[in-house]
Order: C-alpha cells, then sequence, then structure tokens
C-alpha cells in the first residue's frame, strides 16, 4: 500500500466535492439581488425562494434517495396550515411557527414513511400519490378547522425577531424566505455530502445491494422522508407567514406535480438544481402569464418539453455535461445523479428483474 | 420445488466449491442461506446460532456475505465511495449526516485498503459504471468483504469476466483470509480445481454427491451431467 502521502489523497478527493465553489458565492450573491434591482418583485422573489425551499426538501427524496414521491405537496400543506392555525389562535410570532409547523410536517412524514418505506416502483407512486389525496381531502372536509374550500382566515403575523414588519413591498417577507433557504440548504448540503447522505444514493444507486452490505435501508428512508417532510413543512410555514393565508391550493395534486417538474427542470440531485428550477420556473411562469394570460400554459409545456428532450438530467445536467466534456474522457460526460435517472426512472416503473431473486 | 432437502455443512475456513448445470438450484441455495428466499422448512445456522428468522441485512451483521452472479454494484458511485459506504454501515457511522465523509479518515482508509489488495486503487475515484468488466467483478467482492464477513458466497465470481482479466479475479480469490470460509458457486472447472478442497454437486434442487475435486471428476454420474468427462456442458 502507499505511504502517508497517498492514503490521504482518497479523503481529499472525497472531501473535495464538499468544498464550496466561488460559483456557489455568486450564486447566493445574486439571490441578494432583488432587493436592488428588482424591488417590485419582491413577492415574486419570495415565492422562489420559498418553491426553491419546497423543491429542495424533495430533491433530498428524488434526487438522493430515488424516491419518487407524488404527493410531496402533503407536507408543505401540513406546515402551511399548522403555522396558519397557530397564528390565527393568537401566537403570531414567525419564528416559533416555523419550527411548530417543521414538527407537524416531519411527524405526518415520519408516520407516512412506514409505509412509503416498504414500497418501490409503481406501488410507491401510488402509495404517495393516495397520501397527497388523502390529506387533501381530509383537509377539505375539516373546514371547521381549516376553513375548507375558503382557506384559512384571519392569520396575523408579528413582527420577525419583533423588528420586522411584514410590509407590503416584501422586503421583510423575501429576506426572511432567503435567510431561511439559505440555512435549510447548509443543512442539506451537509447532510449529503456526510455518511447518510452516501446511504441514500446508494439506495438510490441499487437497493437490492444495500441489504447485502448489511445496511437497514428501511430505516434510512425513513430518515430522509422524515427531514424531507420537515423542510417542505417549513417552506410552507413560510408561505402561510408571508401570505398571511393558507388555501388547498397548498396540499393539492397540482403542487406536488409542479415541484416534481421544477426539480427535473433545475436537475435533480444536484441541490442548486432545485433553486435553479425554482427559479426557471416561476420567471417563466410570471413572464408568460403577463405576455399571454390565456395560454400560458402552453408555453410552460413547451418550455418543458423543449428542456426533457435537450437536457434530460435538467439545467444544471446540461451544464455540467458542457463542462464535463474535456479532451482526456474522449468527450464522456460524467454519469449524472438525476436526470436520465429520474425520466429513466419514470419510465422504467416495473420492476427490474434484478430486483427479484433468482 | 427448487432446493429439496439440501443439507449443507461448512467448517471454518474452508473452501467449498459448488457446482451443477443450470437451474439446479445453486443460487437459490444461496438466496436460501442469505435470507433472500424464505425456506418452507429446515434451519440456517451460522455458528451456534439459528439465523433462520432473521432478515438478510441482520445476517450481514452476523458474518455472512455474498457476491451475486450479475453485478449489483452502484453504478454512478465510484467503487471508493462504495467501500466506504459498506464500512461506514458496518461500522454504524451511517446514519450520521452532520460530519463530511473527508473527516472519517478510519472508514476511507479501510475502503480504500480492501481496494488495495484487489488493485483497485487505481481507478477508485471512477464510476463503476465505466469500469471494466472484470473490475466490477472484483468490486463484487471488496464490497462484500468490506462487511468483514466470517463466511462469503461467491456466486460465479470469474462469470463473463474475458481471459485476459480473469488473472486478477484468481489472485484475489487466492489471497482471502484463512479465516475466512467460502463457498463459491462456479462453472468454470479450473476454479474449481484451483481453489475448492471440497466439492458439492447440485442437480434439480438436490444435493447429487460430495467430495473431493479428483473425487469428483472420477464420478460417472457427474460425467455424466457435464458432457463427457470433466468438461464444462
Amino acid at each position: 500500500m502507499g505511504a502517508a502521502g497517498t492514503a490521504a489523497d482518497p479523503r481529499h478527493e472525497l472531501a473535495s466535492r464538499a468544498r464550496w465553489r466561488g460559483l456557489e458565492a455568486a450564486f447566493w450573491l445574486a439571490a441578494l439581488s432583488p432587493f436592488l434591482l428588482f424591488p417590485s418583485h419582491l413577492q415574486l422573489a419570495s415565492q422562489i425562494a420559498i418553491t426553491a425551499l419546497f423543491a429542495l426538501s424533495l430533491d433530498l427524496l428524488l434526487g438522493y434517495a430515488g424516491i419518487v414521491s407524488l404527493g410531496h405537496a402533503a407536507f408543505f400543506g401540513v406546515g402551511a396550515y399548522a403555522a396558519g392555525l397557530l397564528a390565527k389562535g393568537g401566537w403570531g410570532e414567525p419564528l416559533s411557527g416555523l419550527a411548530v409547523a417543521g414538527a407537524a410536517a416531519g411527524l405526518a412524514g415520519y408516520a407516512a414513511s412506514f409505509i412509503v418505506a416498504r414500497v418501490r416502483h409503481l406501488a410507491l407512486i401510488m402509495v404517495t400519490l393516495g397520501l397527497g389525496l388523502l390529506v387533501h381531502e381530509a383537509a377539505n372536509k375539516a373546514h371547521w378547522l381549516t376553513g375548507g374550500a375558503d382557506g384559512l382566515q384571519g392569520v396575523r403575523m408579528w413582527p420577525l425577531l419583533g423588528r420586522f414588519r411584514f410590509d407590503l413591498y416584501g422586503y421583510t417577507a423575501y429576506g426572511y424566505s432567503l435567510v431561511v433557504l439559505a440555512l435549510a440548504f447548509l443543512v442539506v448540503r451537509r447532510l449529503v455530502h456526510s455518511p447518510f447522505g452516501l446511504s441514500l444514493r446508494g439506495i438510490r444507486e441499487n437497493p437490492v445491494r444495500m441489504p447485502a452490505l448489511g445496511a437497514p435501508s428501511r430505516s434510512h428512508i425513513r430518515k430522509a422522508y422524515a427531514i424531507a417532510a420537515v423542510l417542505a413543512g417549513i417552506a410552507g410555514a413560510l408561505l402561510a407567514q408571508t401570505t398571511e393565508t393558507v388555501s388547498l391550493a397548498t396540499l393539492d395534486f397540482q403542487r406536488s406535480a409542479e415541484v416534481l417538474v421544477i426539480l427535473i427542470l433545475g436537475g435533480a440531485g444536484r441541490l442548486y438544481g432545485s433553486l435553479v428550477g425554482a427559479v426557471i420556473f416561476l420567471v417563466a411562469r410570471d413572464q408568460f402569464s403577463g405576455l399571454n394570460p390565456q395560454y400560458w400554459y402552453f408555453w410552460l409545456g413547451a418550455l418543458l418539453v423543449l428542456v426533457v428532450m435537450v437536457l434530460p438530467n435538467g439545467v444544471l445536467g446540461g451544464l455540467a455535461r458542457l463542462a464535463d466534456a474535456r479532451p482526456s474522457s474522449g468527450g464522456r460526460p460524467a454519469p449524472s445523479p438525476g436526470g436520465r435517472g429520474i425520466v429513466g426512472r419514470l419510465a422504467r416503473l416495473a420492476p427490474s428483474r434484478r430486483d427479484r431473486t433468482s | 420445488m427448487v432446493a429439496k432437502d439440501v443439507e449443507l455443512s461448512l467448517p471454518p475456513g474452508a473452501r467449498y466449491a459448488l457446482i451443477g448445470p443450470n437451474g439446479a438450484g445453486k443460487t437459490t441455495l444461496i438466496n436460501l442461506i442469505t435470507g433472500m428466499l424464505p425456506p418452507d422448512g429446515g434451519h440456517v445456522l451460522l455458528g451456534e446460532e439459528d439465523v433462520t428468522g432473521l432478515e438478510p441485512a441482520q445476517r450481514v451483521k452476523r458474518g455472512l456475505a455474498r457476491t451475486f452472479q450479475m453485478n449489483t454494484l452502484f453504478p454512478r458511485l465510484s467503487p471508493l465511495e462504495a467501500a466506504t459506504l459498506a464500512v461506514c454501515e458496518r461500522r454504524g457511522v451511517a446514519t450520521t449526516w452532520w460530519r463530511g465523509l473527508g473527516a472519517y479518515r478510519g472508514e476511507v482508509d479501510e475502503a480504500y485498503g480492501i481496494l488495495c489488495s484487489l488493485a483497485l486503487d487505481a481507478v477508485c475515484h471512477r464510476p463503476t459504471c465505466e469500469l471494466p468488466y472484470g473490475q466490477q467483478r472484483l468490486l463484487e467482492i471488496a464490497l462484500a468483504l468490506a462487511t468483514r464477513p466470517r463466511v462469503l458466497l461467491l456466486d460465479e465470481p470469474a462469470a463473463g469476466v474475458p481471459r485476459d482479466e480473469s488473472a486478477g479475479l484468481f489472485a484475489a480469490v487466492a489471497g482471502l483470509s484463512q479465516d475466512l470460509t467460502v463457498l463459491f458457486i462456479e462453472h468454470d472447472m479450473n476454479v474449481v480445481f484451483r481453489f475448492a478442497s471440497r466439492v458439492i454437486v447440485m442437480v434439480g434442487g438436490q444435493i447429487l454427491v460430495e467430495g473431493t475435486p479428483s473425487e469428483i471428476a472420477a464420478d460417472r454420474r457427474v460425467q455424466e451431467i457435464y458432457l463427457g468427462g470433466g468438461r464444462r456442458g
């Protein structure tokens, strides 16, 4: 074996993936630009930050653990209603509202994970879809609690940290959402470069091999699912608090489908894919609906088809492919964790032969 | 009935080969031993312990590891990541999420060591899917070794490995620790004669005969099965 110098090498390579890149710093700096450059669009910027956090929570499941969830909005909604109800009940302090919402969503996620962790492929998709629909219907029926189709009224937030009122222009809202997003991002970033993150990727890459290594896959999935639910719940709470309203739309299938689309658009399994996807999708939606209010869904659809065909690994996947097309590797890019994996995963819904014992 | 009335006993440090025609139930037997298939009857004992009721992952923790006939690897993970994953799982640190992998010196070094012993260190950072087939087969063994097994079940380790890459594989099998109990399924008689101290022949889900390699090669029934004297049918 090599000397001490060589022994340091393997860790060096693994650790180098976790190092902050200059491009990341540029991204977060650019995230501050709405305050100066687009002050009339701060509400939209808040929406983007909130949706980015929501997409980030799904990326942990989909991009890293390989779990396709069509009902993730359930946790977004649970968080939103939890925060809304707390405020409506008289406690309008934002940060504790976030904590309560995260805990409520996390609990719901952990409970659901016992079913989710036991199934794969088609059954997994159906279970997550079913759970999402269940939660939506429960919220609809319980209009004594949720306000039903009318939504939750009377959500009044106290000033953030006792000083920053939630103003009409959205300065506080965006600042708040951005900081929460950044903190959550730090947590998720740390997680994916940890041994737990490696285990999740192992589950994604080959769920059959994991038990053969002695890994408790179901336990790992339950943890990941609960963490993803907490983050989704916090995103929902942010929405409730910054808009001072909660509607059933926070729970519906469209929201679950949209966040999945956003993730595929930006590139799953790349952390920043969720952020980039949210920016592109919401800006596009804003612009298209401004251009042509009647047919903007058409343009959105066209954009999505284009992206999936030209950049199957999402925008970030496409950029990575460009960057990786070095002459030394013969022009072959490094395989990406998402994209063809995700789109391919959705296409290969039948259980693979390898999963059956043979 | 894929496997019937099979009684198999492996003493510590054994090098046993399991041979038989396709469909004889060899891989099924491995699946039964490792717990991927539940038996209709009977017990699996690891040392003194009855592990019949345990899940596959629990049996691995007690020292029973296997490799797969078809490469069952992590395509987009590098060999180092895969081996580190196995070591972290074994050491029980796989649930920590707040420290980066770079901080786990012991685990990464152990994983690197295993890869070195199988001559995979040069490619340890490339994605598994880019490795040539022979090296992927070696990685199969590396991952099983990373669990520090007492008993290792190799399912056709040389299957599909081109001639020019099989030397490395043979070296790996030869280099396995003497404390390790190994049962390997093989069709390649060269491998069987080279490494096995005892050969078990399975046909139609049952054990036909057991013996030393020379005894088996001389056995008429075995010769019939392999279409004329010791050659792979």
